[in-house]
């Protein structure tokens, strides 16, 4: 069936704005001529030969699942690996979103999977990887449309298989995916070694996002210059976000980074309310005073400087009429819950700490006491963990009594907000505690 | 100059204390039980205490390793 | 005379590795249980544990070669550690040789065991659950009759008894709260 869509201009077919990955998506789904009309064909990629690898590196494009990560020197510390050991690699996609607030990956996958399958196609290639494996949550709503587009390709060299993974915060870590994938329990292991030293069936894997295979799609057609053109030096090219919380329009959007975080919100139709923080970067990212925030740069770098964090790309903003104190507790409640329960300091700690914080909500005990033992708490959480959960946590948590200082200090000193205890953020409850509820 | 550290597997710790116990110079342990390790080389003379640690860990979760040399 | 000389001494010695072998597998239980005490920390119940399977070796191995070397009972050195052969109640001394048998696997293990792994170490030393009571119906099998029916003799089996299954019940019972975390319960802030 013939559907009628603009074709991109004869001379330069390379996405000239903003929009790249979402260019286009014009229906849904978006089926395999359609996309090779508009974006052309994927160049054949030589196998195990440097050139991509070389390609993605030029093009600064870093990680979009949230650790920002230099894909070109991932891809490098594969294809090195996999020499030494003298192995084919393997390919892992995450399309798993495991970030609560963040909708970016689902929308992808479904208006644009193409182009995350001729990324993950383009990077087994020139790895010389003899295994595609996408890992999804179970019961996504998106698999349907995964398996739709991965069956069309059938000219592909290495068919994906799909993987479902139990839908935990902690089980899309690079290191619970390939435990999923070889053992069946979603939990992350103790490294050393990494995955990219020893991964899937012990061989060097690549995981990658699949927001950041789909760039890498672009770039293997359309250059590293290309890609560079849009974006910051650190941060270079586009990025999908989720934008949500008190704006008249939530939803993704395609923005280039570097766009001041006040400018994201006004393409989201503005603020429909006043707010006092906006939250970047997911649970997994940090708070930002309203004030503050708005002139920071959605840019890794930038980002950092102002104490928060890109992580998963997203901006939620906090309407004034909810209290930073208990989202926060709440937010904690959930990662605590959601720990895999492997680890000392992650499994005590962070319950802990979340209880001191409702402690301080609730106004129980010596108040300022429980602030000085949630502080001390908090110090023994980084790095003492299998994977960067406690880390997360504690970035979160030190996040929010920096923005929400005052709040804080007023719950301390007896006199909480008027809307404490009252819950604004659609937080879902955590999983399955025992040790069946990673399988 | 090559040293000593310690490292433990914190998946394989099960907050039993002895190493806290044979190594108390290096080794401290959190109010729920987990060790707390220096971050410094093990000195020379505490080499023969630090494994004894590891060796007496029930889970083997302590481990001395080489640091690459500075 | 020296013929009734190696025989008490095999009885007397093979009694007396019963009394360390409880004295092991009580503090093995206890260790498991993570027991400790101001003056009992848990280095020390696990060193004495160690030190008494070690001393528990020394005093078998003089039982089992005063048992072998003594002609009266016709037991062989191969009837040491392959069960249930020998021409003296084959059955009740064949026990012993299991108990041996499953001793020196836990031995052995123990002694490697920063090279094999805890999960294969841990798999062996739970036998020494099954070789203390495979022990103690191999002394009471191979106990003269004299002996079978002495007050004193029947104390010290039962108190062993006893004290192993004190040290057990409290092992099943004592739950730290790793153990518990680990599964998913509840966790008290």
């Amino acid at each position: 069936m013939t559907r009628p869509y603009p074709s991109p201009a004869d001379t330069d077919p390379a996405p000239a704005g903003v929009a790249r990955l979402l260019s286009a998506s014009l229906e849904r789904p978006a089926d395999l001529a359609a996309h090779l009309a508009w974006f052309g064909p994927l160049p054949s990629v030589e196998q195990g030969s440097p050139t991509l690898t070389e390609v993605v590196d030029r093009s600064g494009l870093r990680g979009r699942g949230g650790a920002g990560f230099p894909t070109g020197r991932k891809l490098a510390a594969v294809a090195a690996a996999a020499d030494s050991a003298g192995c084919r690699p393997v390919v892992v996609a995450n399309g798993c979103e495991g970030e609560p607030v963040s909708s970016k990956d689902h929308l992808l996958l479904e208006v644009a999977p193409h182009l995350v399958l001729d990324g993950a196609a383009a990077v087994a290639t020139a790895l010389g990887a003899d295994e595609v494996v996408f890992c999804m949550h179970r019961g996504d709503p998106t698999i349907p449309w995964l398996r739709a587009a991965t069956a069309e390709r059938t000219a592909e060299r290495i068919t994906p298989r799909l993987v479902e993974v139990p839908p935990r915060y902690v089980a899309s870590e690079e290191s619970a995916l390939v435990n999923f994938i070889d053992n069946g329990v979603g939990r992350p292991t103790t490294k050393p070694p990494r995955p990219y030293e020893r991964g899937v069936h012990g061989r060097p894997t690549l995981i990658a996002n699949v927001e950041t295979l789909a760039h890498l799609a672009l770039i293997a057609r359309f250059g590293a210059e290309w890609f560079r053109a849009m974006g910051t030096a650190d941060s270079p090219g586009t990025a999908l976000v989720t934008v949500g919380g008190a704006v008249h329009y939530p939803g993704v959007l395609e923005v280039e980074l570097g766009a001041p975080l006040g400018a994201l919100l006004d393409l989201a139709g503005g603020l429909a309310e006043p707010a006092q923080a906006l939250l970047v970067g997911g649970i997994g990212g940090g708070w930002l005073p309203i004030d503050r925030a708005v002139g920071v740069r959605l840019d890794h770098a930038d980002l950092r400087a102002a104490g928060a964090s890109l992580g998963v790309a997203s901006v939620l903003a906090m309407p004034a009429t909810a209290c930073g104190v208990t989202e926060t507790a709440r937010i904690a409640s959930y990662l605590a819950g959601e720990s895999a329960r492997q680890c000392g300091p992650c499994m005590f700690g962070l319950p802990a700490v979340a209880a001191d914080l409702w402690a301080l909500i609730y106004a129980v005990g010596d108040l300022p006491g429980v602030m000085q033992r949630l502080n001390r708490r908090l110090g023994l959480l980084p790095g003492r963990g299998a994977c960067g959960h406690p880390d997360g946590f504690t970035r979160f948590v030190r996040g929010a009594l920096d923005t929400f200082g005052d709040d804080f200090r007023d719950h301390c000193h007896g006199r909480p907000c008027r809307w404490a205890g009252q819950s604004w953020l659609p937080v879902p409850t955590a999983g399955d505690p025992t040790p069946a509820g990673w399988r | 100059m090559t040293g000593r550290r310690l490292r433990v597997d914190p998946i394989a710790c099960a907050a039993h204390g002895i190493c806290a116990e044979l190594l108390p110079e290096l080794i401290d342990l959190d109010e729920w039980g987990y060790p707390l390790l220096s971050t410094h080389a093990v000195p020379r003379r505490l080499t023969a205490e630090a494994e004894r640690a590891v060796a007496g860990c029930p889970t083997l979760a302590l481990h001395l390793e080489r640091t690459a040399a500075r | 005379m020296i013929g009734h000389a190696l025989w008490y001494s095999s009885r007397a010695t093979g009694l007396v590795s019963l009394l360390l072998l409880t004295g092991t597998v009580v503090l093995g239980a206890l260790n498991t249980g993570r027991f400790s005490s101001r003056g009992w920390p848990r280095f020390a119940v696990a060193a004495i544990h160690r030190n008494l399977s070690l001393i528990s070796v020394a005093f078998l191995a003089v039982h089992v070669t005063t048992a072998v070397i003594d002609p009266y009972a016709g037991i062989g050195w191969l009837d040491v550690i392959v069960p249930f052969g020998s021409v003296y109640r084959p059955f009740w001394l064949g026990l012993g040789a299991v108990a041996g048998d499953l001793f020196i696997a836990v031995l052995a293990t123990s002694l490697v065991r920063l090279r094999i792994g805890v999960r294969a170490w841990r798999v062996v030393h739970w036998a020494g659950y099954a070789c203390w009571p495979i022990a103690v119906l191999h002394g009471l099998g191979t106990a003269a009759t004299t002996d079978r029916h002495s007050g004193w003799f029947l104390a010290l089996d039962l108190s062993c008894v006893a004290a192993v299954t004190v040290a057990t019940g409290w092992r099943v019972i004592a739950v730290h709260p790793d153990t518990q975390a680990r599964k998913g319960k509840q966790v008290a802030p």
